[in-house]
C-alpha cells in the first residue's frame, strides 16, 4: 500500500514537472509569437492591411545578425543593432517601393503586394545567403538553469526580458510621445487625422519601420535557440498572425497574451496529446477565433485598436 | 498512317542512336540531378561528382578507348520534370544509361520510363521502394534506411538497452525511418516505449522530449535531417536528459556538429564511411576508393566530398566496370551491372544479383560518435 502511495506521489510530481516544463517552453515561444504579432497589429492599425511580409523581417533579423557576425566579424553587441538597423531600412524601402506607389490601395491589393514582397525578400535572402541553416551563439552561455524541476536556458530569460522591455517601450511610445499619439489618431480616423495636420503617409512609413524592427528583434533573440535560415519567416509569421488575431489586432497587452496563450497551448498539446497536432492547434484556434470572436479574445465589438 | 509514322520514327531513332553511340566512339550517359530546389543538397554534389569522375576517366584514356560523355540535366527535385528529362535523354540524346535521379519520388516516377524504354538506370536515392521489388533495369547506390536502423539496434543490443523512444520528423525521410525503426524493432529485441514526431520546421522540441524523459526509455533515436536534429540535441542538453541519444545518417555531416555545437558531443549515429575515410583501418576494402574520392573532390571543387557525391561516384564507376566487362550496349550494361560482385565503392561494397539491385549490407554503415567537434568510429 505504501509503495503504491509513494509511486502515486512520484507520478504526480513527475507530472507537475512535466507540465511546468511545457509551460516554460510555451511561454518562451509564445513571447516570440507576441513580438511578431505586435508587428502585424501596428501595421494593421495604421494602414488597415495585414502585412504578410512580417515573417520575412523575422528571418532578416536572424540572417543579418549572422552576416554581421560571420562575414564582417563584428562582436555580438554590435552585430545586433546593425542587423536591426538594416532590417528597419528594409522595412522603410518596402513601404516606399511596394506599398506607397500602389495606384489603387484597396486592402486586397495591399495584402497581395505584401505576399509578393515576402516571396521576393525570401528569394533574395536565399540567393544571398544560400539555403543552409545557421546557428547564432547564445547571448550568455548555454548552461541550463533548473527551476522547480523544469529547466530553461539563459536565452529563454533573454527572450522574456527583451519582450517585456519592448512591450513597455511600445506602450510608452504610443501613449506618451507625439508621434505615437499621431499614429493612434490615424488608426481611429485617417481623414480626421489628416485634417488636423498629421502626415498620414509618414505615419504609415513609421508603422512599417517599427514593425520591421520588432520582427527583426524577435528573429535575433530566438535564433540562438532555433537557428535561422532563409525560410524561417513563413511559419513564425503565421504564428505571429495567429497571436495578433487572438489579441484582436491590438498592439497592446491583448496580442502579448494572445501569443503567450498560443505558445503554451501548442506546447501542452504537443506534450499531452500528440506532437503531430502542434501546428494544427494554432490554426484551429485561429479559425475558432475568427468564427466566434472576430474582435479578438478580449475585445469588445468596437475595440480600441492600438 | 499513324502506324507508318510510328514505324518510321522507331527506325529513325534506332538508326540515330546507333550512329550516335558507335560513330562518335563515345559512350553517352545521362544524368538527372536535383541541382536546384529543395533537394539541391543532394543534387549539387551528385552532379559535381559525376562530372568529375567522367573527366578523370577520360583523362585516363576512357573505357577501352571509348570516351565517356555525361549529359546532365537539372530536375529541380520535380518528378514530372524528371520524367520529361528522362524521356529527352533517351529519345533525343540517345544515352546508353542514366544516373539519378536524386530523390526517391523522382526515381519512382522515372523507373517507368527506364523500364519501358529498357535503359539501365542507377538511382542515387535511398528509398527502399526503388529496388524492392526488383525492377529489371533499375539499380541504386544509396544505402537503404533499414541498414542504418539495424546498425543502431545492433549497438543497443550489445549494450543491453532494449527500451527506446523514437522521435522522427514528419516528412518522407522521417516517415520511412519511423517505419523501419518499428518494423525492425521486434527482430532485434527492442521495444519502442515512446513514438513521437516533430515538424520539419519546428523550432522547439522540449515538449516531446519532456514526455520521453517521463518514459522508461533507455535510448532516444531521432530520425531527421538538419536543422531539426540539432534543435533536439540542444533541447536534450537543456532538459538535462542523460539517456544516450542516437541520430540517423541524415545528419552525418560537419554541418550538424556546427549547428548543434556543444550539444552534439557524445551523440552516436550510423554513417557512410566518407566522413571517417581517414580513420578507417588500411584493411578496409573501401579505403582506397574513399581516399581517392575525397582527394579528387577537394582538388576539383575545394570542398569536402560527402555521401551524396559518393552515390554518383559509385554509379559512374559501376557503369564503367560494366562497360569494361561487357560492351556499351544497353543490354550488356544491364547484364554486367547485375553481375557486379564485391565492388568497393563509396557507399559500401556492392554485390548486385538478379534478386538484389540495392547491393549493400549493413557493413555499408559505421557507427560514429561526435567527440571534440569531430567524428570517431564506435567499435
Amino acid at each position: 500500500m505504501k509503495v503504491r502511495e509513494f509511486l502515486c506521489k512520484k507520478r504526480k510530481t513527475m507530472q507537475f514537472e512535466q507540465i511546468l516544463q511545457y509551460t516554460f517552453s510555451g511561454l518562451s515561444t509564445g513571447a516570440i509569437y507576441a513580438l511578431i504579432g505586435i508587428g502585424f497589429s501596428i501595421i494593421f492599425t495604421a494602414t488597415g492591411i495585414i502585412n504578410f511580409a512580417q515573417g520575412e523581417f523575422v528571418m532578416l533579423g536572424g540572417m543579418l545578425t549572422l552576416f554581421f557576425l560571420e562575414v564582417l566579424k563584428l562582436p555580438l553587441w554590435a552585430a545586433i543593432p546593425s542587423a536591426v538597423a538594416v532590417s528597419a531600412l528594409a522595412g522603410l524601402l518596402f513601404e516606399r517601393l511596394a506599398i506607397r506607389p500602389l495606384r489603387q490601395p484597396t486592402p486586397l491589393n495591399l495584402v497581395i503586394v505584401t505576399i509578393a514582397g515576402s516571396i521576393l525578400i525570401r528569394g533574395l535572402a536565399m540567393l544571398l545567403w544560400g539555403k543552409d541553416t545557421h546557428a547564432i551563439p547564445p547571448f550568455t552561455g548555454d548552461e541550463p538553469i533548473s527551476i522547480a524541476g523544469a529547466t530553461i536556458l539563459p536565452q529563454h530569460i533573454w527572450i522574456l526580458a527583451i519582450t517585456l522591455l519592448i512591450i513597455a517601450v511600445n506602450k510608452f511610445f504610443f501613449y506618451h510621445t507625439i508621434s505615437g499619439k499621431a499614429m493612434r489618431a490615424c488608426s481611429y480616423n485617417r481623414r480626421a487625422a489628416g485634417l488636423v495636420g498629421i502626415d498620414v503617409h509618414r505615419m504609415v512609413l513609421f508603422s512599417f519601420v517599427i514593425s520591421s524592427v520588432l520582427g527583426s528583434l524577435a528573429g535575433i533573440i530566438v535564433a540562438p535557440l532555433t537557428m535561422t535560415a532563409y525560410d524561417v519567416g513563413i511559419m513564425l509569421g503565421l504564428k505571429g498572425f495567429c497571436a495578433a488575431i487572438i489579441g484582436g489586432m491590438s498592439s497592446g497587452m491583448a496580442t502579448v497574451v494572445g501569443g503567450l496563450i498560443l505558445g503554451v497551448l501548442e506546447s501542452l498539446g504537443a506534450g499531452l496529446i500528440s506532437s503531430g497536432y502542434k501546428d494544427a492547434i494554432a490554426f484551429i484556434i485561429l479559425l475558432l477565433i475568427l468564427f466566434i470572436r472576430p474582435q479578438g479574445l478580449f475585445g469588445k465589438a468596437e475595440s480600441e485598436r492600438v | 498512317m499513324r502506324k507508318l509514322i510510328a514505324t518510321c520514327s522507331v527506325v529513325s531513332i534506332c538508326f540515330l542512336s546507333a550512329t550516335a553511340v558507335f560513330a562518335a566512339g563515345t559512350v553517352k550517359i545521362g544524368g538527372l540531378f536535383a541541382v536546384t530546389g529543395p533537394a539541391a543538397f543532394l543534387g549539387e554534389p551528385e552532379r559535381n561528382t559525376a562530372k568529375m569522375v567522367v573527366e578523370e576517366i577520360n583523362k585516363a584514356g576512357g573505357i577501352k578507348g571509348h570516351k565517356l560523355e555525361l549529359i546532365a540535366y537539372d530536375t529541380s527535385g520535380d518528378a514530372t520534370k524528371a520524367v520529361q528529362l528522362a524521356t529527352k535523354l533517351i529519345k533525343d540524346d540517345h544515352v546508353t544509361a542514366i544516373i539519378g535521379p536524386s530523390t526517391t519520388g523522382e526515381s519512382m516516377a522515372v523507373i517507368q520510363v527506364a523500364e519501358r524504354e529498357q535503359v539501365p538506370l542507377i538511382s542515387c536515392a535511398a528509398g527502399i521502394k526503388i529496388t524492392e521489388p526488383v525492377k529489371k533495369w533499375v539499380f541504386k547506390t544509396a544505402q537503404n534506411d533499414t541498414l542504418a536502423v539495424v546498425k543502431i539496434y545492433e549497438y543497443l543490443q550489445k549494450h543491453k538497452l532494449s527500451k527506446v523512444a523514437i522521435l522522427t520528423v514528419s516528412d518522407g525521410f522521417g516517415a520511412s525511418g519511423r517505419e523501419q525503426l518499428k518494423s525492425q524493432a521486434a527482430k532485434n529485441g527492442i521495444s519502442i516505449v515512446s513514438d513521437d514526431t516533430y515538424g520539419p520546421k519546428d523550432t522547439d522540441m522540449t515538449a516531446q522530449l519532456t514526455k520521453i524523459r517521463g518514459s522508461q526509455a533507455q535510448a532516444i533515436i531521432c530520425w531527421g535531417t538538419n536543422p531539426g536534429p540539432a534543435v533536439i540535441a540542444k533541447n536534450v542538453r537543456q532538459l538535462g536528459i542523460k539517456t544516450p541519444l542516437f541520430m540517423s545518417h541524415g545528419v552525418s555531416s560537419k554541418k550538424f556538429i556546427e549547428l548543434a555545437g556543444e550539444a552534439a558531443e557524445g551523440i552516436k549515429l550510423p554513417s557512410g564511411k566518407v566522413i571517417v575515410a581517414e580513420l578507417l583501418p588500411a584493411s578496409d576494402r573501401q579505403k582506397s576508393s574513399l581516399m581517392a574520392f575525397v582527394k579528387d573532390y577537394k582538388l576539383h571543387y575545394h570542398a569536402e566530398g560527402d555521401h551524396f557525391g559518393g552515390h554518383a561516384w559509385d554509379a559512374v564507376m559501376l557503369l564503367k566496370n560494366a562497360i569494361e566487362h561487357g560492351g556499351d550496349s544497353r543490354v550488356t550494361i544491364r547484364e554486367q551491372l547485375e553481375k557486379t560482385h564485391g565492388f568497393a565503392g563509396i557507399g559500401g561494397v556492392f554485390s548486385y544479383s538478379a534478386r538484389d539491385h540495392a547491393g549493400l549490407n549493413k557493413d555499408a554503415f559505421v557507427l560514429v560518435e561526435v567527440r571534440k567537434k569531430g567524428w570517431v568510429i564506435v567499435k
